[in-house]
């Protein structure tokens, strides 16, 4: 096992349901609750789950653009509540940047592409310009851009070049974390593939560290080295990558898997058996007594309505189910 | 269950723009037989739903226009009729679900009210009829407690619930064919399960015949009994779905393939298309696909290829074939 660059503990984020003119607090939404996970140098993890699970508002987290409700965030074996402001700024935020999603509106359309990649280096450090310039430069080149394309604008290049863009800003300034929230998710079938090799060659020739976030499994498992299935704020099941996909062990994470595995119509026109789930996510205002699941989980038994299941560790895999 | 519903045959729909003229379905031929689910796959600008549109003439005039060939829905061909024939044909033979249920759907009308917009439209029936009727509708997808549900906003249904409502809207007075572009897309992926299961029983009970637009080869194994994959306004390749997953023949197809991660596997690396689609403003001579092309021939850069039947049913553009 190699080292562990950041980590969360018991990371949880209650949003408070105000009303009336005083703002009264009358509810917690849980977004995320108790959530702990591991990112290794140079490895990936992913949270996946559909929408409402909890999976951005954890990346908001770690960028330090939502206050923790409680819980802990440890970079290089530190807590980042012994940092002071200053430490934060120099030593962590330009260590851990993102990527997001929509590469339509992740970039300010009047700046030129030299601009947008050099604002994290002006930000940062006082770098002579012409430093700086043979940086924005290098970094064009290691996203497949040309040199040219720095004086143009957002709006003349295509979604897998824009996404070529925002992991060239990412990458700016030497980051040893970067988060991706859905990077490929906006793009079509065939410059997906372009951009997922792409961050994979990043990914060995800097040591990068990701964090993925994204719903579809089959670019997770392409993706990662670890998996963390998250559902209404929790994680249902986190494991090695590869161990979890032969084997999955949590009820969702099979219906997850059955939803968006490749099943080819059979010869005769017989259907291949599919587990559907039936109905919806509850709300996150007001989860379920018991495991979270439950109302939706065709194997739940009695205990699973009354107590919350504990953590188990199965093998290499943490579940969170009764069973 | 052979019985030809709809033949689209060299149909051409161009936008006539102040750039010059584009071509964005260029000589597409196909059919659909009677209750069979049809699948149009592509990226985003090769033609999908334009084509969708077209069927239902249904594209933003002036600009839009089908410049050419002919669209036989039933024995009727749709391009001969006046727009007051047409607008008896949609709906009634033929209706859309489009694929974000937010914009679809008008927020300041009950859901009720909207399917029985398209009730009373289409339908000639009494008026102490129509709340029947969409009951019905709203049974038919399956919306729980569907006497309740007609007196509520489309902002109190969740997503995959709004989308059974466009879904009971299109399918309110009981077309031959539904054209579905991309329904699923917005949705989360066990609602996405759930609504293809869904329609499939749809399918089951009213015989409907369904022409499928997406961008995703996961759905389109679950769901089509056909396929073609389009490129740049063009057909590249037709056949049954498990011909195109086992033996694609057109190179485009068995790229796409190739370039989706599967569930099932890991790959080491995923094969990627270099480059990008042609600006369908500019198109390049000869085959469309031949800059990416990883087989390209000298002829494929000089005249485009003809379609050429190679099996029951499967047909491929491609100099390498022919």
């Amino acid at each position: 096992m190699s080292e562990v660059l950041l980590e969360g503990r018991h990371l949880t984020k209650h949003y408070p349901v105000t009303k009336g003119p005083l703002k009264r607090t009358i509810g917690w939404v849980r977004a995320v609750d108790n959530v702990s996970f591991a990112i290794e140098r140079g490895k990936t993890l992913s949270l996946v789950g559909e929408s409402g699970a909890g999976k951005t508002t954890t990346a908001k987290m770690l960028l330090l653009l939502e206050q923790l409700t409680s819980g802990s965030i440890l970079f290089k074996g530190k807590d980042l509540h012994q940092f002071t402001r200053s430490q934060l700024k120099k030593e962590y935020r330009p260590r851990v940047q993102a990527v997001q999603q929509n590469p339509w509106s992740s970039m300010n359309p009047r700046m030129r592409v030299k601009t947008i990649i050099a604002e994290p280096l002006v930000v940062n450090n006082k770098q002579s310009k012409k430093q700086t310039r043979e940086r924005v430069m290098e970094l064009l080149e290691q996203v497949g851009l040309r040199p040219e394309h720095a004086d143009h604008y957002p709006h003349e290049f295509s979604g897998g070049q824009r996404q070529r863009i925002a992991v060239a800003r990412a990458l700016a300034l030497r980051p040893s974390v970067v988060v991706l929230d859905e990077p490929v998710s906006a793009l079509d079938v065939s410059i997906r593939a372009q951009i997922m090799n792409l961050l994979k060659d990043l990914q060995v020739k800097h040591d990068l560290s990701y964090l993925v976030i994204a719903h579809n499994l089959a670019t997770v498992r392409y993706m990662s080295h670890r998996v963390a299935i998250m559902y209404l704020g929790e994680i249902v099941e986190y494991g090695e990558a590869e161990m979890l996909f032969e084997n999955p062990l949590h009820p969702y994470t099979r219906a997850l898997m059955s939803a968006s595995l490749l099943t080819l119509p059979e010869e005769n026109g017989k259907e291949t058996d599919q587990i559907i789930l039936s109905g919806e996510m509850p709300s996150p205002l007001s989860p379920p007594p018991g495991c979270r699941f439950h109302t939706r989980c065709a194997e739940a038994k009695a205990i699973c309505s009354s107590e919350e299941p504990e953590i188990r560790t199965v093998g290499t895999q943490q579940v969170k189910c009764h069973y | 269950m052979n019985k030809i519903i709809l033949q689209v045959e060299d149909l051409r729909t161009y936008f006539f723009t102040r750039k010059g003229v584009v071509k964005a379905v260029e000589g597409v031929s196909f059919h659909v037989n009677e209750g069979e689910t049809f699948g149009i796959v592509g990226e985003s600008g090769c033609g999908k739903t334009v084509t969708g549109l077209s069927i239902l003439r249904l594209l933003p005039e002036p600009a839009g226009r089908i410049v050419g060939g002919k669209i036989v829905l039933d024995g009727t061909n749709l391009l001969a009729l006046s727009k007051k024939e047409m607008r008896a044909f949609r709906g009634r033979m033929v209706s859309m679900i489009l694929q974000d249920p937010m914009t679809s759907l008008n927020p300041v009308y009950t859901i009720g009210n909207q399917i029985a917009e398209s009730v009373r439209l289409h339908q000639n029936i009494p008026d102490n009829k129509v709340r029947e009727e969409v009951i019905s509708a709203l049974r038919l997808l399956k919306i729980p407690a569907p006497e309740m549900r007609l007196r509520d906003y489309p902002f109190q249904m969740s997503g995959g619930m709004r989308q059974r409502v466009v879904g009971a809207i299109a399918m309110s007075c009981h077309p031959r064919l539904l054209i579905a572009d991309e329904p699923t897309t917005a949705l989360d992926a066990t609602i996405q399960a759930q609504y293809i299961a869904l329609f499939k029983e749809v399918q089951k009970t009213t015989g409907v015949a369904i022409i499928f637009i997406t961008h995703d080869f996961g759905v389109v194994a679950n769901m089509c009994h056909r396929v073609a994959v389009m490129y740049s306004g063009k057909i590249v390749e037709t056949a049954k779905t498990r011909e195109i997953f086992e033996a694609p023949k057109h190179p485009y197809t068995s790229a796409l393939i190739e370039s989706v991660p599967r569930l099932d596997r890991k790959d080491e690396r995923l094969y990627s298309i270099e480059g990008q689609p042609p600006s369908l403003l500019n198109l390049p001579p000869g085959c469309r696909f031949f800059p990416r092309c990883d087989y390209a021939m000298e002829i494929c850069g000089e005249k485009e290829p003809a379609e050429v039947e190679i099996g029951k049913d499967h047909f491929v553009s491609c100099w390498n074939v022919s």
